[in-house]
């Protein structure tokens, strides 16, 4: 989460989604104030309550003047700004990233007990993906079954940290963190323990409610039955960053 | 009355699939007798003719190409429609077919026929075709023109790709239909 | 320690210097230890033990790294100094013998060849003339006037001012001037600063700045110091990679001195300005020279970039403004401020001023370590001072700024090196890496090497880098085997673009740089290839437009 200002140092800038006049505190950001207004920008890794993490680039906006390309999520709103969120290249781009993705571990929808409820599903649809034009690069990752109800299969993770930084941020316990570099990062427990063994992890499944695709499930979900609800998050968030 | 328009001509074939989406093909019911009034069917696992015309207006691939013989089909196909499409995951993302990449050839072999099989374990090797060594999209072997993705991709979103294509239209198939669907 | 101590300090250094009758300098840098220049000093000393008219000393890099173990002798009174080359142990007593005498033949390098006569130089003006294990060396080289100097007679404002004035730019590759991002911090209202030195050096083919901190690391320090007074700092961290421990050890030693010396620690000259420095070691992640991530690490995070802005300017170490600044530019501070910003102005060209060290490698002669005034052309740097290509081959490119830069042919050597410039043609300035390629180097080859070492240096957070650098290493090395096909370099093309626009940091956004200016110079080696060239002839793009 970004740093707010202080009540008296808060201005109100007005600034141009879209060729559309909106108005935002200073301390928000351009991806905040867009859905504010109702204007939709794809995003994997922001969630509400939870610090920017910037990684997924999928919220990347272009500035209507220098046709700079920013990150909506970390990028506050300013005065005078003209932010378009759908230009054609951006469109593209977006498209290759989803495609990137798809392509990177074993994303088939028709077994995925997140099938019908995932993000990266549905992100597919919106950018365009109706092919992946990369190779497919077919490399094995662990399954974790060893927790008492959850479980994380590693070939569906988009690395998005969404719940590392829940685990860390929320609940305090920091049980989940991230190991490897490039294509060989994944997402650990307990330095790299199997998460059924973990010390740290309460159980109190955050991380599964929040997890976009089917990499953190319910034990005894079958393809498509996976539900999750993040409804806590924006309370607890709140309660957690309370003065 | 108009005159009538020239009918168009189609062909289906499945590779690696299972026949799924020929069934939501079949799936669109009273529909198929709208389609009948426009379109020939000239080569499919659903009428008699064995043989590929020459020439064809659209081709409907479904299933992944995993045997030689989906290549060989891949290819017949690009080389004689005018029109491809990619109809269904498989088709279109290697789907469950594909999911063997992720472990090698022999093992998934040796899985299906020799772990798994208590009398008379056996690779097959006679009267069926040899399995390339990766399972690829049609997309990986031949250039397509069209992808409706779904597993299956329903009756609906068929009916409407057919019938924007039959009206001269370039349907969008993610209106209708997506991964997993 | 105020001005008149130092100075007095220096003179006794001097004298003592001058007592001898002959001063041996055996080069001591990691590239001529690697040779056996270790065995060579020990050797030295063993036979003039406590004599008093030769004095044996260890040097830093004498910069003809392909001649090594380099050992230089000069004479009381004499300005001329001779050069020995592929000096061995063995040759000690042939060298101790002629001392002052006829020059031994069999291991003389001449020093009035370009590769020495063309060099200007600032940042290594020390190099391998001073012990860098010896303070007294180094201030009775003028070292640490200028701290000194700025202490007790100038305000922060007039630091920064001769900064100004000097239009340095920063040396890591990005060319962001210096002034203007420690004028950031110095604006920046908090009493906690800090100042890091980069010290990451991971540019393959690249050791500019570990011969900068082996040869004379009190530069360094004092670089710092001074960025530290005028933006306000206390605190300072070198961040150096582990790859690198004759640095570290050095760097140590002198944080060590400069302490003792009242030079570093509390209340330095008995002003108000306290500056110390610790050192962190890299593990080994080329991303950790990007300045987030490198922050997150010295933070004990995993290193791994954040967005930016805020900039570490604004925000940086725990929150605080932090500069961060490259080797070389800190070791052009002393310098600039000893003989003020307008003299250092009038070296390069309009818009980059200053030297630039470049470490020459690959189908190159003089293989080592250089450094010229900017603007002075490629074709002096490869041909004049580099020897050109050996072997009687043919150039073919020379490649700048690592994998963040380019691959430039021929055509292109005739233009001014500076910032501007390489930009223009495709490539980049980078850190100073410069590796030369003749005809039998094949530019697919080149690019897939670069890309395979973007691609494992990848941190893995953002999706367009860690992802988009696997399937453009895959693509090229497809293309590579001749198994491309026009869409395949359809795809890397549009991966290229992708990559270079969405990726959260440096890495990413300029891993394409080597594939897209191969492909802008010599996009007819792709083409050649490719499976189906004769099949898909599209018509190509005029190079020169796209950009």
């Amino acid at each position: 989460m970004m740093k707010q200002a202080t009540a008296s140092q808060i201005r109100v800038v007005t600034l141009k989604i879209n060729d559309r006049d909106v108005t935002a505190r200073e301390d928000e950001t351009i991806l905040q104030v867009a859905r504010e207004n109702g204007i939709r920008i794809p995003s994997l890794c922001y969630v509400e309550g939870l610090s920017v993490w910037g990684a997924c680039r999928l919220c990347m906006v272009e500035f209507a003047g220098d046709h700079r390309l920013v990150a909506a999520c970390s990028t506050r709103a300013a005065e005078g700004m003209e932010v378009l969120t759908h230009t054609d290249r951006l469109r593209r781009y977006r498209r290759m990233i989803v495609e990137l993705l798809f392509a990177e571990r074993n994303h088939v929808c028709a077994v995925c007990v997140s099938n019908g409820r995932c993000e990266l599903q549905n992100l597919a649809t919106e950018c365009g993906v109706d092919h992946v034009r990369v190779p497919y690069r077919t490399a094995v990752y662990h399954v974790d079954a060893s927790h008492d109800w959850f479980r994380v299969d590693h070939n569906r993770c988009v690395l998005c940290t969404r719940c590392v930084r829940v685990c860390d941020e929320i609940e305090g316990a920091h049980t989940w963190d991230l190991m490897g570099r490039g294509m060989n990062c994944q997402v650990i427990t307990d330095l790299h323990k199997p998460w059924g063994e973990s010390k740290s992890c309460t159980g109190c499944g955050k991380c599964v409610q929040l997890c976009p695709t089917g990499a953190l499930v319910r034990h005894g979900t079958s393809a498509g039955e996976m539900e999750r609800d993040a409804d806590f998050l924006p309370y607890l968030s709140r309660m957690r960053h309370a003065e | 009355m108009s005159t009538p328009r020239r009918r168009i001509t189609m062909a289906t074939t499945w590779l690696d699939g299972c026949s799924g989406c020929h069934m939501s093909l079949l799936d669109i019911d009273e529909r198929l007798v709208a389609l009948a009034r426009d379109v020939d069917i000239v080569y499919s696992p659903l009428v008699d003719a064995k043989q590929l015309p020459d020439s064809v207006d659209v081709g409907l691939i479904e299933g992944s190409v995993s045997t030689e013989e989906d290549l060989h089909k891949a290819r017949l196909f690009r080389q004689h429609c005018r029109f491809l499409i990619s109809l269904g995951d498989c088709a279109v993302c290697g789907n469950v077919p594909g999911m063997r990449n992720f472990f090698p050839l022999d093992a998934v072999l040796d899985r299906a026929y020799r772990e798994n099989v208590q009398r008379n374990p056996q690779v097959p090797t006679e009267g069926v075709p040899r399995l390339l060594e990766l399972v690829q999209p049609v997309h990986g072997v031949v250039d397509v023109d069209l992808f409706v993705p779904g597993c299956p991709p329903p009756a609906d979103a068929i009916w409407h790709v057919l019938s924007e294509l039959i009206a001269g239209r370039t349907p969008d198939p993610l209106q209708v239909t997506r991964f997993g669907k | 320690m105020q001005l008149d101590e130092l100075n007095e300090l220096a003179t006794k250094v001097q004298q003592a210097q001058q007592a001898c009758d002959h001063v041996v300098r055996v080069c001591m840098a990691a590239s001529c230890q690697s040779s056996g220049a270790a065995a060579v000093l020990e050797s030295l000393r063993s036979k003039t033990g406590d004599c008093q008219h030769v004095c044996v000393h260890g040097a830093g890099c004498m910069g003809l790294c392909a001649a090594g173990p380099l050992v230089e002798v000069s004479q009381r009174g004499r300005a001329e100094t001779v050069l020995y080359q592929h000096v061995t142990a063995d040759d000690a007593d042939d060298l101790l013998a002629h001392l002052g005498g006829p020059v031994i033949q069999r291991l003389h390098c001449p020093t009035d060849i370009p590769f020495f006569a063309r060099q200007q130089k600032i940042v290594l003006e020390n190099s391998g003339i001073i012990d860098p294990e010896q303070i007294d060396h180094y201030i009775a080289a003028e070292g640490y006037q200028a701290l000194v100097t700025a202490l007790t007679e100038m305000s922060p404002a007039e630091v920064l001012r001769e900064v100004d004035a000097s239009g340095l730019r920063g040396r890591g590759g990005g060319g962001y001037p210096a002034a203007l991002k420690w004028a950031t911090v110095a604006k920046m209202p908090g009493e906690q600063k800090f100042v890091i030195c980069n010290a990451d050096e991971g540019d393959p083919g690249a050791f500019m700045d570990r011969a900068v901190l082996e040869s004379d690391p009190h530069r360094v320090i004092e670089g710092m110091a001074l960025a530290a007074y005028a933006v306000g700092a206390s605190h300072g961290f070198v961040y150096v990679r582990a790859e690198y421990p004759l640095a570290i050890e050095r760097l140590t030693t002198a944080i060590r001195q400069a302490t003792k010396y009242g030079l570093l620690g509390s209340n330095i000259c008995d002003t108000r300005f306290s500056f110390d420095i610790e050192i962190r070691l890299g593990a080994g992640a080329f991303v950790c020279g990007e300045e987030t991530a490198l922050m997150a690490s010295i933070e004990g995070g995993r290193g791994q970039p954040r967005p930016r802005p805020p900039y570490p300017a604004q925000s940086g170490l725990w929150g605080y403004p932090t500069l961060i600044n490259n080797v070389e530019t800190l070791a052009n501070i002393p310098p600039i401020l000893r003989r003020g910003g307008a003299w250092f102005a009038t070296i390069g060209t309009e818009k980059s001023k200053g030297t630039k060290v470049f470490a020459l490698a690959g189908r190159i002669c003089n293989t080592g370590l250089i450094e010229v005034p900017m603007g002075i052309t490629l074709r002096d740097i490869v041909f004049t001072i580099g020897g050109g290509v050996p072997d009687a081959a043919r150039f073919k490119a020379v490649q700048t700024g690592g994998p963040s830069g380019g691959c430039l042919p021929e055509q292109f050597l005739d233009l001014p090196v500076d910032y501007d410039t390489l930009r223009q043609v495709g490539s980049i300035m980078g850190s100073g890496g410069m590796i030369v390629m003749d005809q039998t180097s094949s530019m697919v080859d080149v690019a897939r090497y670069f890309m395979e070492f973007c691609m494992d240096e990848s941190c893995g957070k953002c999706i367009p880098c860690r992802a988009g650098t696997h399937q453009m290493h895959e693509l090229l090395a497809k293309i590579a085997r001749g198994q491309g096909t026009c869409r395949d370099l359809a795809l890397l093309e549009e991966l290229c673009e992708v990559v270079s626009a969405m990726s959260l940091c440096g890495l990413g956004q300029t891993a394409p740089n080597p594939v897209l200016s191969t492909l802008r110079h010599f996009r007819e080696e792709y083409l050649v290839k490719l499976q189906d060239r004769d099949t898909a002839a599209a018509p190509v793009d005029a190079p020169e437009t796209a950009s």
